[in-house]
């Protein structure tokens, strides 16, 4: 007797079922934000046909830090030293640029003790995704405020917020990022939009999602919390993503969309919602984000796309070969070179 | 009017200079020459031509800079030894001075012995100060106004003077210092370099018409230079490191190693641009702070890049969490550490030996890491080479501890030899050999060396891939809060120092049969180590024998050599006795009662008297 055969399961352009881009079991809170963008990143990656093998995924330390562990399990995967993960990645695409790179932050590691490594990251503009899971709080040791709680919000035991927040993705604008994003671990349809596009796109990509804290930041009070997420997100637009491997098949009627197009050829629809929205426009992605800091509403969205400044690794002049394996006879010069320097100090 | 030394009223005291008619005996390459300026005044230039004169005419010199943390205005020293014994460590006294400096000059004429030689810019009046040294005062302004009509640059050319002056007084020959001035400007500059050569002369012809030699000091040809060549630590150790097929650099500006990373970039730029396509086989980054220089050198790394980073101790305290991190995950990289004087900030453009403890055992938790003691610009090259196949080999950081002294001063050495040895890249598993495998698990010890086998991010195969953590894992890199695991794990890694001790550049040693005591010193030490040996011997006829390290773990030899004497003189360039307190972890503690410091911790370089006389008090000499 022989059982009935099983169903084709469902494989992306390299052949490859999802289970391959799933990593270990999460040991996150039930209901962590965290969860929700891990399960976005394995689809993308899924969907996207990344070879995971080409993949390598790095953060620092915290709660957001942990998850590479749990998502592209065939990928090389980092997870160092508390806010400077930025310059570990950075590293590992100079030593092979053929890498894509995904870095996976928290508020604290970005905002604050990584502060400085974050900015720098931005002027560079290093090829690589960098996902910070903006929940205004830290979670490992138990509640503090981090640098991006707003004014006013409230922690559990009562004390509020007065330091203003610092804004990672008015930062990224202002200092050089490519590519910068904002979405909600709750808003399924736009996170995966906006993280299929990022590894499209050649240059740095920020992208903070704000992702809730079941245990330290959920409560009444909270700025970061599901509730006032659901009341409070304001998406720019509605988005729509087509990857470069696929025919286009829904068209819009005309003026009511904005595209863009990713380094890969993978497109980006963006539906116009109640304002028209230009990405490409520096000054007006910095003017929208000052206009909401005070309402209290949260944008989200595409915030701003680059796509003419040469990313890090460009404007070094490389090889095209990663130079982590040049063989010897590339690596070390000949004896002449030796002889002309030695001459030279005679 | 004619200008004579002023004084010659020479003292008995020193039997060296004095002569019993009162002309005083020939002092023929043997003494130091100090020229005191002031820094942003470009006296480096002339300094270096009168260094490189001496140095063509076949006769051992050492120079020293010794300059201030400042850009422009602050007194700096700079003092060439000649020694046909071939000794180039720091002299302490200076023989004959140029005093250049109005701040200075008195308390540099104070500080002479007896006997020496003075030059002097004439308006500082400095033959006032004391009667038993040779004084010869030189207008150097007006010496310098005809031959440089320009103003603005009369400030700089007016020091090439004294080196026209000098050549005539200690017999240099005007026609190696015209080669030297040639060379050291470069065949694009030849117009500044005309302009000072006028100079030069106007001094020497200045000098014969007017001065009349009253010192015993001569430089005397001893042959010519040969192959030999000029050449400071920090562009030896770059250079090395272009030959040892570095690929990334990542550095972050700070005295004395900038000059380090400046003088790489210069070879890279130069040495390792693909012919075809004109492409860099390198990437270099200025980071933001020494935490992301280390932090991006250690991802390179692991990566599989050859990746360096140079620093100093501040630098050093900064990357101290990072270091921690690859030792504890296993991540080739190689630190130089231009040590300078701290704590803190410190003498920032002072020597001294202060991290030798602090890079043995850098971060928190049981940490120990291999650190190379080059002590001259051939191992600078060299142990380049040898600290990035350590490093790649034993997948840990690898540190280079030179100092200012040997970094930023220039050193006559023989043309460095082309490396024979190919290039180790260590234990690396390809996608063929996952395929052949069928997977591998990161930190097991399968060769029981410590050292597990890695893969590169990047390698096609879906078994190549491990987690790499700074948390507690296990043999497969997997997160781990498992006692066995931990203690596993750290003793795998204390196998990896066994391991090393063997691998790593083995000791100098030379036994004087019968010797009672023995001299250990390390790095730069070993000049002045060198030196006191031979006043030892010659005066106090105290028989020593020497061990040099050339690089913590220590070896075998180490403690055999102990064992051999009775006392043992541990010098060290750093007030308490680093290097001592790391043999006193590792020697067994029977020996530990014959180990004896001697330390050196005044920013200058050690010197050999300073060493003697600690050694002969504790002697009881």
């Amino acid at each position: 007797m022989s059982a009935a055969a099983a169903p084709p399961r469902k494989t992306n352009r390299l052949g490859l079922e999802i289970i391959s881009y799933k990593g270990g079991k999460t040991t996150l809170c039930a209901g962590c934000g965290h969860n929700a963008i891990t399960e976005r990143l394995i689809e993308a990656f899924w969907e996207m046909g990344v070879a995971p093998w080409n993949v390598i995924k790095l953060s620092g330390i915290g709660c957001s830090s942990k998850t590479p562990a749990y998502f592209l399990g065939l990928s090389h995967g980092f997870n160092s030293v508390h806010g400077r993960a930025a310059a570990v990645a950075t590293g590992a695409i100079l030593a092979n640029h053929h890498l894509q790179c995904i870095v996976v932050s928290g508020d604290g590691d970005t905002a604050s003790i990584g502060l400085g490594n974050f900015m720098h990251m931005l002027r560079r503009n290093v090829p690589l995704v960098y996902v910070i899971e903006n929940n205004g709080v830290y979670g490992l040791t138990k509640g503090q405020f981090s640098a991006t709680a707003d004014v006013g919000s409230r922690q559990k035991n009562g004390i509020v917020n007065e330091m203003p927040p610092i804004d990672c993705c008015l930062a990224a604008i202002e200092m050089g990022a490519t590519f910068v994003a904002r979405s909600f671990s709750g808003d399924k349809k736009q996170l995966s939009a906006i993280l299929k596009a990022s590894i499209g796109h050649n240059g740095l990509a920020v992208i903070d999602v704000i992702s809730p804290c079941t245990t330290f930041n959920d409560h009444e009070g909270s700025t970061k919390s599901y509730s006032y997420m659901r009341e409070h997100e304001e998406p720019l637009h509605d988005l729509d993503f087509v990857p470069f491997f696929e025919e286009i098949s829904v068209d819009y009627e005309e003026g009511t969309m904005r595209e863009v197009v990713m380094h890969d050829g993978s497109r980006l629809r963006l539906r116009k919602l109640d304002r028209d929205y230009d990405p490409t426009d520096r000054m007006h992605a910095v003017a929208a984000l000052h206009e909401f800091e005070t309402t209290g509403e949260v944008l989200t969205g595409i915030l701003y796309v680059d796509k003419t400044r040469e990313s890090f690794t460009q404007s070094l002049g490389l090889v095209d070969a990663p130079l982590a394996t040049l063989p010897q006879d590339r690596v070390r010069p000949p004896r002449e070179a030796l002889d002309q320097a030695m001459e030279e100090l005679r | 009017m004619s200008i004579t030394g002023v004084s010659a009223a020479l003292s008995s005291a020193d039997a060296r200079c004095a002569h019993r008619n009162d002309q005083p005996a020939r002092v023929v390459n043997d003494f130091s020459i100090q020229v005191a300026t002031v820094n942003g005044s470009g006296s480096q230039t002339a300094n270096n031509v009168l260094m490189r004169a001496i140095f063509q005419m076949g006769v051992p010199v050492s120079g020293k800079n010794l300059f201030p943390s400042n850009i422009a205005g602050l007194p700096t020293w700079f003092t060439i030894r000649a020694s046909a014994a071939g000794y180039i460590g720091r002299k302490k006294e200076t023989d004959f001075l140029v005093a250049m400096n109005p701040e200075t000059g008195v308390e540099d004429v104070e500080k002479l012995n007896a006997g020496a030689a003075v030059v002097y810019d004439e308006p500082l009046n400095l033959s006032r100060v004391r009667t038993d040294v040779t004084f010869y005062p030189v207008p150097f302004d007006k010496l310098t106004v005809p031959v440089c009509p320009e103003a603005k640059l009369r400030k700089l050319v007016r020091n090439m003077v004294y080196d026209g002056v000098v050549a005539h007084l200690l017999g240099i020959d005007l026609e190696e210092m015209r080669k030297a001035l040639f060379k050291q400007f470069g065949p694009r500059k030849v117009k500044a370099a005309e302009l000072n050569w006028n100079a030069v002369q106007a001094g020497k012809r200045w000098a014969e018409e007017n001065l009349t030699k009253q010192d015993p000091y001569w430089i005397e040809r001893l042959g010519n230079s040969g192959r030999q060549l000029i050449i400071d630590g920090n562009s030896a150790l770059a250079l090395g490191c272009v030959f040892a097929g570095v690929t990334v650099l990542t550095w972050y500006p700070i005295t004395p190693s900038s000059s380090l990373a400046e003088a790489l970039i210069n070879y890279l730029v130069r040495f390792r641009r693909d012919p075809e396509t004109g492409k860099a086989t390198f990437a270099v980054v200025q980071a933001e702070d020494e935490l992301a220089s280390v932090g991006m050198a250690i991802g390179a790394g692991w990566a599989g890049a050859r990746a360096m980073t140079a620093t100093s101790g501040p630098g050093i305290s900064l990357m101290a969490e990072f270091v921690g991190l690859a030792y504890y995950a296993d991540i080739p990289v190689v630190i130089v550490d231009v040590q300078r004087a701290g704590p803190s900030t410190g003498l920032p453009t002072r020597t001294a030996q202060g991290d030798t403890l602090k890079n043995a055992v850098l971060s928190h938790g049981d940490t120990r890491h291999p650190v190379l003691f080059p002590s001259s610009p051939a191992e600078c090259f060299a142990f380049a080479g040898q600290a990035f196949d350590l490093a790649e080999r034993y997948q840990t950081p690898v540190f280079i501890n030179t100092d200012l002294d040997l970094g930023m001063n220039n050193w006559v050495t023989d043309p460095f030899p082309y490396p024979e040895e190919p290039i180790r890249r260590g234990k690396v598993l390809t996608a063929e050999d996952l395929e052949r495998l069928g997977g591998f698990a990161r930190y097991r010890d399968v060769d029981g060396d410590g050292v597990g086998w890695r893969t590169l991010p990047g390698t096609p195969h879906p078994a190549a891939a491990y987690f790499t953590r700074g948390s507690g894992h296990n043999e497969k890199a997997q997160y781990s809060e498992r006692e066995d695991d931990y203690v596993n794990n750290l003793d795998r890694l204390a196998r990896k120092l066994e391991a090393l001790r063997g691998d790593v550049p083995q000791p100098e040693v030379q036994l004087v049969p019968g010797a009672e005591i023995g001299i250990v010193c390390y790095g730069s030490s070993r000049y002045a180590a060198e030196e006191s040996r031979d006043q030892l011997a010659r005066e106090y006829g105290l028989a020593a024998s020497y061990l040099r390290l050339k690089a913590y773990p220590f070896t075998s030899e180490l403690e055999r050599f102990v064992e051999a004497h009775a006392r043992i003189y541990v010098i060290d360039q750093n007030r308490d006795a680093q290097l001592l307190g790391l043999m006193r972890l590792d020697l067994p503690v029977p020996l530990l009662g014959r180990l004896r410091s001697v330390r050196h911790y005044t920013g200058l370089p050690v010197d050999a008297r300073s060493v003697t006389n600690q050694i002969v008090q504790q002697e009881g000499l």
